[in-house]
């Protein structure tokens, strides 16, 4: 059974007053792991399929085809866990 | 002849890509990129000098302190500082700071004394201070900042009393640019009867630097903000005042002699001289002699040159970024009272986003509260993005930059 782990390499709570998550995805499976995040989330706008503006159970989010993705005002890791869970999964 | 687009050459990293695109790197108020000359100067030491410092009396021993020593004297000679024994390699601005709280501010300042700062500062300015007043007792003071980033003079020179020990400023703010008029200050804090420590992080790198002109008691800087490697920095330090403080860590190299005293079952111990009294233990050799080679490949360019090209560039990103509907611009405007730095912020984004919006084009900006967060609460931000040159930077990198940015604003 795959796991959140097997596709991010890490997360980064921000330095600012913001409270926004910076997940990095593991390079060899950032494109799986955008693919999977496009099937489930809502597309809001997108740049030349670079740059996706999401949204899922009513966060919006961005994700970078570099491989990186933010997500804004996240309570805590349990909750960025649920999220990822569901997107990534 | 002072050309970015030729000294680019000497930079591997600027040959790279970062995610398809030639990297643009914008982020030098963080960390400057390396030369080969000073990879170079690094890796000979390695290859072949290396052995440790001072107490051998072997060839490689020898050439290894010749080099060290060299460094310190370059390092010197760059700042103006009457002799090189005023020169203490540290690993960088916030150890140099730390080094004067603890060893001067612990034992020298008492419950009645103030220390001057200014709501400017990063946090290596602010925190150690913050910390050794919980020890010691003293007050800590805090200069105002105007909303347009210039440092509120009136107000550091009300505040500063016979009760003033110490004042502490940065040269250059590392998010607004802002330049300080340290010698206006130093001299006003020295009529009062206080020490100025400046801390150098933002200035040393990037325009010419006296410190006897300047009369700093101390100043900080790091050398991979100019072009050296991580891990070691200077502290300069008056002699007499060097003379007069305690060390700051124990160990090796810092020490006459430790002698076992039988009658007493303890060390009697006497001190080295500055500045081996306070480099405890095996100093960062390689670095301080690759920070000695970056001091040279400055000088080559020449601090007024370097000032100046920094100066152009800023002038031409400031002009660019006010075609831009949704950006706003941080800091003074006026290009003589600023460096390099140009905090900045985007409707309906968070400096994240744009950072990592510049960076899917091979842009590097930084993002957040770039260790100076009292800056953002007197700018109301919540943090901010912010680009920052150096030599390398060019006027076709900036076009770029606004090229994304203006993407940035359509999406």
């Amino acid at each position: 059974m795959p796991t959140v782990e097997d596709y991010v390499a890490r997360t980064e709570g921000t330095c600012g007053a913001e409270k926004d998550i910076i997940v990095i995805f593991k390079y060899e499976k950032k494109e799986e792991a955008i693919a999977n995040i496009l099937k489930k989330a809502t597309l809001k706008n997108s740049l030349a399929g670079i740059i996706y503006e999401l949204s899922f159970e009513g966060r919006s989010f961005r994700v970078y085809t570099s491989g990186k993705a933010i997500f804004r005002s996240i309570k805590d890791k349990e909750e960025l866990n649920h999220i990822l869970t569901a997107l990534l999964l | 002849m002072f050309d970015p687009h030729a000294l680019r050459a000497d930079f591997p990293i600027l040959k790279r890509k970062v995610n398809d695109h030639p990297l643009i790197y914008f982020d030098n108020a963080a960390t400057t990129q390396k030369p080969q000359q000073v990879i170079d100067a690094e890796r000979d030491f390695y290859e072949n000098h290396n052995a440790n410092v001072h107490r051998s009396v072997h060839t490689l021993s020898q050439e290894a302190t010749e080099l060290h020593e060299a460094g310190r004297e370059k390092i010197a000679q760059f700042i103006g500082a009457k002799e090189s024994a005023e020169v203490i390699f540290v690993r960088g601005t916030t150890e140099a700071i730390n080094l004067v709280a603890y060893s001067w501010g612990l034992r020298n300042l008492k419950p009645g004394d103030e220390v001057l700062l200014s709501l400017m500062e990063h946090h290596s300015n602010i925190v150690p201070w913050e910390i050794v007043s919980k020890i010691a007792g003293f007050s800590i003071k805090y200069a105002n900042v105007h909303p347009d980033g210039m440092l509120d003079y009136d107000d550091f020179e009300s505040k500063l009393s016979s009760k003033t020990k110490l004042a502490c400023l940065s040269h250059v703010s590392n998010v607004s640019g802002t330049i300080n008029d340290v010698k206006r200050l130093a001299k006003v804090a020295h009529d009062n009867g206080a020490l100025f420590l400046v801390d150098g992080a933002q200035s040393v790198p990037h325009m010419p630097i006296d410190v006897q002109n300047m009369d700093a008691d101390f100043l900080a800087f790091s050398g991979h903000k100019m072009l050296g490697p991580t891990g070691i920095g200077a502290l300069y330090g008056k002699k007499a005042l060097l003379k007069s403080m305690a060390p700051f860590q124990g160990g090796g190299e810092m020490i006459k002699d430790v002698l076992f005293v039988q009658e007493e079952g303890h060390c009697g111990i006497s001190w080295n001289e500055p500045p081996w009294k306070f480099e405890a233990g095996t100093p960062n050799i390689a670095g301080g002699i690759a920070l000695a080679e970056a001091v040279r490949y400055l000088q080559r360019l020449g601090m007024e040159n370097v000032s100046r090209h920094e100066t152009e560039l800023t002038a031409y990103a400031m002009k660019r970024l006010t075609e831009l509907k949704k950006v706003t611009v941080y800091g003074p405007t006026d290009l003589k009272k600023k460096c390099g730095i140009i905090p900045f912020s985007v409707e309906g984004l968070s400096s994240h986003d744009v950072a990592l919006f510049c960076d899917t084009f091979g842009i590097m900006l930084r993002s957040g509260f770039h260790c100076a967060q009292p800056l953002h609460q007197v700018f109301k931000l919540q943090s901010s993005a912010r680009a920052s040159f150096y030599i390398y930077n060019t006027a076709e990198e900036v076009d770029r930059f606004i090229e994304v940015l203006k993407e940035m604003e359509e999406f």
